[in-house]
């Protein structure tokens, strides 16, 4: 008996050394979510239900910024803006990544020439890229309005036009899908090759190889690439900032570009008002919670997960 | 070719026609393939050409009406207009020194707090690897105001403190990275020097980090592009026009001269160039870091 106790004793007294050990070697990263990421969550909360300007004690309103908010026009229509851009932007996104994935990976020659040249625009600075892109989709000299007008297309005029700014910004988004390419590109060359042998054997269509093989092997790249899609998109920010120049002013054309990120800095930091943007934060903090649980409850039914990994 | 040598016998001959026909079809498919992928890389590629293109114009040729190709004089001066223009030396050294300090403070934690995660099978460690790969999905706009309130307080707004300091603490995304590369080394290389008795620490810093670098490349590298081009920080952060990244004294350049796209563009070309150049001496093990994101 005593034996044994003491064996558990040194089990335990090894287990509170590991514990040790292995809260030493992550206390970087624990001190860090408490600081950086805890701690203001919980802040912004109580900001939430306050009227703060920097200068003056936060006092406190209870519901009452929420209560404005639901009143607040320009807080629906950054909201639009939003669900808009990740709407129809996201998918189109993905679905085009992957099939120029699925191109570069069947045995072509120069793939790597290819996929740098695919990958190169994800490199570029927003702020660069979309004043580059500004001067593209210019109205007049633009190089894509010149084009349009060759095949006798009368473009539109895409950043004063607020039912096409909003477009322009997802036609720019094509351009740095690279970085999907690349990741579904690596995920295209793990899929084992003998089930698209057994599948040729079978006599099955490419097109049936793509949806029983393909798409089921890659599923779990496709569930990670569209929860951080999502995510970014909710916080759709500086493309936003830099069209609306455009129009020299934030929001662009009639708040068209008036993204939920660009209201909320706007109300922080043009307007101090520190209560109202924490509200706006809280409530894209649930959105985006919620957006994602869905997405990961629905995922058991298309994510399918290999048995080896 | 090498067929040229051997006897030519009726069978041998059927084959090669078979094998030509196969090869014929082939080619078509493949040229089909080249055709759709080169097309789609002009696509990728057209508007840095355009980008480039317009940079050498003068403003006369900018708004020529017949579109002019190729100028007749390049004209260089929309370079040195732009440097002049805005501070561009000075935001360059800025923005260089937030990211290069951002990567040395990433390059200190997230190996530390990924090797406790990967190597250390402690209690609790399933909770913390949760919580950690939840932050990612959190908004960054969700702690925004109360870490703004709070450098405020502490006298920090206006300095490079809020947008370096975070990156010592070790960032979820490059934590999760370099966990599972840490988690692929074979246990048996660490295992005999746990019975010699080195120290957790020694282990992490004489045996694991070296057999790291090339996650630690990536990783320091990942982190330099994304502080590089970051907007929202710095603009948050940074009051005065002296203290401005690329990032921000660009977008203001913007709304000064809305005109110039020459200029514009010289200044755009100057922001990317040190990228893409980068990328190209690095290529490789950059690419093998993306990939190295998803797969597991």
């Amino acid at each position: 008996m005593a034996k044994v106790s003491g064996n558990a004793v040194g089990i335990r007294k090894r287990e509170r050394k590991l514990l040790v050990k292995g809260l030493l070697f992550t206390s970087p990263w624990i001190i860090g979510f408490l600081i950086f990421q805890l701690y203001p969550i919980l802040a912004s909360f109580y900001y939430s239900l306050t009227e703060y300007n920097l200068f003056k004690p936060p006092e406190w309103v209870g519901f009452g910024n929420y209560k404005d908010l639901f009143q607040d026009d320009k807080f629906y229509k950054s909201m639009y803006n939003t669900l808009y851009i990740t709407i129809v932007g996201v998918v189109p996104h993905m679905a085009y990544a992957l099939l120029m994935a699925l191109l570069l990976n069947a045995k072509v020659k120069g793939q790597s020439i290819y996929r740098t040249i695919y990958f190169l625009p994800t490199l570029v600075p927003a702020v660069a890229g979309s004043l580059l892109w500004m001067w593209l989709l210019n109205s007049q000299y633009g190089l894509i309005n010149m084009g349009l007008e060759a095949i006798g297309i009368m473009g539109p005029n895409w950043l004063v036009d607020p039912d096409w700014t909003k477009p322009s910004l997802i036609l720019m988004g094509f351009w740095g899908t690279g970085t999907i390419t690349v990741m579904y590109l690596a995920a295209l060359q793990d899929v084992p090759k003998m089930f698209y042998e057994a599948a040729e054997i079978d006599g099955a269509s490419k097109w049936r190889q793509f949806w029983t093989i393909t798409f089921p092997s890659i599923s779990p790249m496709t569930l990670f690439q569209l929860i951080m899609m999502l995510i970014s998109s909710f916080q759709y920010f500086t493309e936003g900032m830099v069209f609306a120049e455009a129009s020299q002013s934030v929001g662009g054309p009639e708040n068209s570009l008036l993204f939920y990120s660009i209201y909320l800095y706007q109300q922080a930091f043009s307007f101090l008002n520190m209560g109202y943007a924490s509200a706006m934060a809280w409530i894209l903090f649930v959105v985006v919670m919620l957006f994602s649980l869905v997405i990961f409850k629905t995922s058991a039914r298309w994510v399918y997960y290999g048995g080896d990994k | 070719m090498a067929m040229a040598n051997e006897p030519v016998s009726a069978d041998s001959l059927a084959l090669k026609t078979l094998k030509k026909k196969r090869t014929g079809k082939q080619i078509a498919k493949s040229l089909l393939k080249h055709f759709v992928l080169c097309l789609v890389g002009l696509c990728f590629l057209g508007p840095f050409a355009y980008l480039l293109q317009t940079s050498v114009k003068s403003i006369e040729d900018i708004f020529a009406v017949p579109f002019v190709w190729w100028p007749e004089k390049l004209y260089w001066e929309n370079y040195s207009n732009a440097v002049q223009a805005i501070p561009f030396l000075r935001y360059t050294w800025n923005t260089l020194f937030v990211a290069l300090l951002c990567v040395l403070g990433e390059l200190i934690a997230a190996p530390l707090t990924a090797y406790g995660l990967a190597r250390i099978p402690f209690k609790g460690r399933n909770v913390i690897f949760l919580v950690m790969m939840g932050t990612i999905m959190l908004p960054m706009q969700s702690t925004m105001v109360p870490m703004y309130v709070l450098y405020n307080k502490l006298g920090m707004v206006n300095s490079y403190w809020p947008l370096v300091l975070p990156a010592f603490f070790g960032a979820a995304y490059y934590i999760f990275l370099l966990r599972q590369f840490f988690m692929g080394i074979p246990q048996e290389i660490t295992e005999s020097a746990k019975i010699d008795g080195a120290s957790e620490f020694r282990i992490y810093s004489q045996m694991i980090l070296p057999l790291s670098r090339p996650a630690l490349f990536t990783v320091g590298l990942l982190v330099f592009l994304n502080t590089w081009k970051d907007y929202q920080m710095p603009l948050i952060y940074l009051n005065e026009p002296i203290k401005w990244t690329l990032s921000v004294g660009l977008k203001a350049f913007i709304g000064e001269y809305d005109v110039e796209w020459g200029m514009l563009m010289a200044a755009a070309a100057l922001f990317t160039i040190p990228v893409i150049v980068l990328y190209f001496f690095v290529q490789k093990v950059f690419i093998q870091g993306i990939t190295m994101t998803g797969t597991k």
